[in-house]
């Protein structure tokens, strides 16, 4: 098992790698200088020529690069251009309120999406699956903003039952926190339920016709064991897949919904650092996202081979 | 004990156990119910086995998921009777059907490799059959799981309880599913199809298994199988279905002995019999019988299609192939499979050589590196004098005109999505020898040839059955005129009917062709009737080659006997010759790094026929 762990994190090395080259380069390429934001409105060559020189501009590209990925690697991912703050210290400050949203949000997906693709499925070409299929293509067609803007009209501006934007960490006051979140991550988790939901189905159909299935049924095992433990405990793994790929969806879908509530979280932090221009912060948030990719998917992959035996036996 | 047998008031000597009456099965199929079994009847008295026999689509297993009641609820439809005790099945609720399923009525299955659930172990999914009707605690059902492997003839018992399906083989888990079906004592056990995915001397063992284990249990068992050789050496009586009808009912031996309807006599005349070529020294085609009359082609002996005087078609010679096993952190290479190991053997022009053995043996590998579909590492195949493994791609393409394949599944082996005639002119358009047109013409000669209307040209796969299936996949290994044909199992996915009449067809383009055929089959019977020569491949090697005629004669190589001795024989008189029951596996020609073959001998016992010479087997 450890060894495998040890493989998938060696492999994961080459990924990153190619990602900050990915990352760096990008920046270089965008258009708009970011020393020219930094001057202000009189753009004086002298203050330019001493920013470039403060930032290490005029360096050759690749000794840029090398200094960067130097430096991440022990834990200085820059100064923010625009706050003078270290890149570090912001995303510190903005992740655990993402992280909270993505929890939350993640935390409603499974809780809705997983039962109705397991009801659906269990109920194939009734009224049922065919009111969670119509429910989950509506969760996956339906904007976000338009979602958000829509539940803030209704629940807030009309009924007052939940705040309509703001933030309240956790640790303060947890019940206040977590009403905050509630349409956030409501709005957030309605499209990852509703993928799920699709490909529990038809992970749970597919399993059902197996021919192990008839053997439990044959057995005389009840239907519900038949359903959650024969059926389900296969279905889940391609399910493990998917959550971490749900992963990416989850934050693109954080950016806008954080910008819709008004929530101080990475997605507004990206969103204003591209705006603004400010390198460092975008390199810093983005190699910090595929680190996070990276990681949930070896969480996953670690998870696949423990629910599969024939994985576990092959390590 | 575990607990008493249930409804022992019913299980009186007269009472039968299973007593169907007026069975009806209907599928709903696009809105419109298609009726598949019709109004069947049959009684299983206790202690019997009773086989239903039938081809494919008769309904003999839909028969039995209905006395089960396992067909899709919405989907399927049952009318009739099904009484089991007394009690009919197909009155009683979804719940207390349940408690019928597994205690009072097991079932075991065609497919081990399936039929097991991968994520939990054995353990778990025996004593679940003995805890899901929930009178008997978990550590109880856990010492008698262990028993039941123990039963089963499962080496090491104990210590296999907690181990997954994926680390047994397939004849393991048939036990596994056996112990299963034995688990709560039932007083009926259907088997459906149980042996038909295994090899012949893991069948043996299996059926071996079930017969003592009735005796000692005193169960009834209903047999399900398409297998006639199976149904004579495991059947009291025996039902024969035909189009979802039960058209024949009688004693096994009446029923072999003298059928009565057209149909019964069909099916058994189709079955080869292992041994019932002695006297014949050229292969000899199936009798046909007509199925709506009765009447029976007499078949002819094909003599002398083999042109010995010119050189071999195909010479190989020390072929070896082997696949590296991969392993550890960075997946070196930790061993090999020895799939074909030095396999020398020729083939003349009107010949068909036989490669027989189990799996795993190497036969289709051995076919497949004298295409070069895989590599082979060593030896040489020359065809018609060239040496096919040193050619390049081009050379090797234009080589593959004159050695053609057909495999095993006539369902997966056409593209679902191009028209019959165009599969089989593909390839003589592919290879430039024939414009659009002349191509389609040709294809249209070659159905005919393998006995279909040129008229199907413009049809999908999907529209046609096994058989004929197999037929256009024969048309389209013949457009490019080959010399050499490789048919790897070609007719073990075909029912008996239909099997026979694509070997006739086989042996008729070999005599009006001058076709060379390499047969590889794990049918000792077909093979018989088939071949001029047999060569019995075990663990990669060739253990024995020779003329049909001796080698089925006079086996002399102690696996050539143990492949000969395993074959159910078509025979009701022979039946009770009970076979040793040792559960002994096949073993793997996986070997590790630096491992040498032996050096091998062969001794020429009659003229051509060769037996390798062991220290020990």
């Amino acid at each position: 098992m450890y060894s495998y762990i040890g493989k998938r994190v060696l492999v994961a090395i080459p990924t990153l790698l190619i990602i900050s080259i990915f990352v760096f380069s990008l920046q270089k390429l965008l258009p708009g200088d970011p020393v020219l934001a930094l001057a202000g409105e009189d753009r004086d060559p002298q203050t330019i020529e001493y920013l470039r020189e403060k930032y290490h501009l005029n360096d050759p590209v690749p000794v840029q690069y090398i200094r960067w990925v130097g430096s991440a690697l022990q834990g200085d991912l820059g100064i923010s251009l625009k706050t003078n703050q270290p890149v570090l210290k912001l995303i510190g400050d903005k992740l655990p309120v993402t992280i909270q949203l993505a929890v939350m949000s993640i935390a409603f997906a499974f809780v809705i999406g997983i039962p109705m693709g397991i009801l659906a499925a269990v109920k194939k070409n009734t009224a049922l699956d065919y009111i969670a299929n119509v429910v989950a293509l509506s969760g996956l067609s339906i904007p976000n903003f338009w979602l958000g803007i829509m539940l803030i009209l209704l629940v807030s501006v009309k009924l007052g039952w939940l705040p309509a934007s703001g933030y309240q960490p956790f640790f303060d006051d947890p019940l206040r926190s977590i009403q905050t979140m509630l349409m956030p991550a409501f709005v957030l988790g309605n499209a990852l339920a509703a993928t799920l939901m699709r490909h529990t189905r038809s992970a749970m159909l597919s399993v059902l016709s197996a021919d192990y299935i008839r053997t439990a049924r044959a057995k005389g095992v009840s239907e519900w064991a038949v359903v959650l433990q024969h059926t389900f405990r296969n279905a889940v793994l391609p399910i493990v897949t998917l959550s971490a790929l749900l992963f990416g969806d989850l934050l693109a879908g954080a950016v806008l919904t954080e910008q819709i509530f008004t929530i101080p979280g990475f997605g507004k932090l990206i969103v204003d650092a591209v705006f603004t221009r400010d390198y460092a912060v975008v390199q810093g948030v983005v190699l910090c996202t595929a680190v996070g990719f990276i990681v949930m998917n070896l969480i996953a992959d670690v998870f696949y081979v423990l629910l599969n035996p024939r994985m576990r036996a092959a390590l | 004990m575990i607990k008493a047998p249930t409804n022992a008031a019913s299980a009186g000597a007269g009472e039968p156990v299973l007593s169907v009456r007026g069975l009806t099965t209907a599928f709903r199929v696009d809105g419109d119910w298609k009726t598949v079994v019709k109004d069947v009847s049959f009684d299983v008295m206790p202690g019997e086995t009773v086989a239903i026999v039938g081809e494919s689509g008769s309904g003999k297993s839909v028969t039995s998921l209905s006395v089960m009641r396992l067909l899709a609820k919405g989907s399927s439809r049952i009318e009739g009777s099904v009484l089991l005790g007394g009690r009919d099945l197909l009155a009683l609720s979804d719940r207390e059907m349940r408690q019928v399923r597994g205690r009072d009525a097991a079932m075991i299955f065609q497919e081990p490799m399936t039929s097991l659930n991968p994520v939990f172990t054995i353990g778990r999914q025996i004593s679940e059959a003995l805890t899901c009707h929930g009178d008997i605690s978990r550590a109880e059902a856990k010492a008698e799981t262990v028993r039941l492997l123990e039963k089963v003839r499962i080496p090491n018992a104990a210590s296999r309880f907690d181990d997954y399906p994926h680390q047994f083989s397939g004849g393991m888990r048939q036990r596994v599913m056996i112990a299963m079906a034995l688990a709560s004592r039932p007083r009926l056990l259907i088997a459906d199809e149980p042996t038909t995915a295994l090899d012949v001397t893991i069948q043996g063992q299996i059926l071996d298994l079930i017969k003592v284990l009735q005796e000692e249990e005193g169960m009834s068992v209903l047999f399900i199988t398409h297998d006639m050789g199976v149904v004579a050496e495991i059947a009291d009586r025996t039902i024969v279905m035909y189009r979802g009808e039960a058209i024949e009912t009688g004693a096994t031996a009446d029923i072999f002995r003298n059928g009565q309807k057209p149909y019964t006599r069909a099916l058994l005349s189709a079955v080869p019999r292992l041994g019932s070529m002695a006297g014949h020294d050229w292969p000899l085609r199936f009798p046909i019988v007509d199925v709506a009359t009765g009447k029976r082609s007499e078949p002819t002996e094909v003599a002398g299609t083999i042109e010995n005087s010119a050189r071999p078609v195909l010479d190989v010679k020390n072929l070896t192939t082997r696949f590296d096993v991969l392993g550890g952190l960075l997946g070196r290479k930790v061993g090999a499979v020895h799939a074909v190991e030095n396999v020398s053997f020729d083939l003349a022009q009107g010949e068909t050589l036989s490669l027989v053995g189990e799996s795993g043996c190497g036969k289709s590998t051995t076919g497949r590196s004298i295409t070069r579909l895989v590599q082979p590492n060593a030896g040489t195949v020359s065809l018609e004098g060239q040496d096919v493994l040193t050619l390049d791609t081009a050379a090797m393409r234009r080589t593959r005109r004159s050695i053609q394949m057909i495999f095993q599944d006539p369902f997966a082996s056409l593209n679902p999505r191009m028209t019959v005639g165009a599969t089989v002119a593909e390839p003589i358009v592919e290879h430039g020898l024939a414009p659009r047109a002349q191509a389609r013409e040709k294809a249209a000669d070659l159905l005919k040839r393998v006995g279909l209307s040129p008229d199907m040209m413009k049809r999908y796969p999907h529209e046609f059955s096994g058989g004929q299936r197999q037929r256009i996949c024969i048309a389209r290994a013949l457009a490019l005129d080959p010399k050499v044909i490789v048919a790897d199992e070609s007719v073990s996915a075909l029912d008996v009917s239909i099997k026979a009449q694509v070997c006739n067809l086989l042996m008729d383009l070999q005599q009006s062709l001058k076709l060379a055929f390499l047969f590889i089959s794990h049918d000792m019977a077909v093979v018989e009737r088939v071949s001029h020569r047999v060569a019995v491949m075990y663990l990669g090697e060739i253990v024995e080659i020779g003329p049909r005629a001796a080698v089925f004669a006079d086996p002399r190589h102690p696996y050539t006997k143990k492949l000969m001795a395993a074959v159910p024989v078509p025979d009701p008189a022979r039946r009770g010759m009970r076979r040793n029951l040792v559960a002994d596996e096949l073993k793997s020609p996986v070997r590790p790094l630096g491992y040498t073959p032996p050096a091998r001998h062969y001794d020429e016992v009659a003229p051509g026929h060769l037996v390798r010479v062991d220290d020990s087997m």
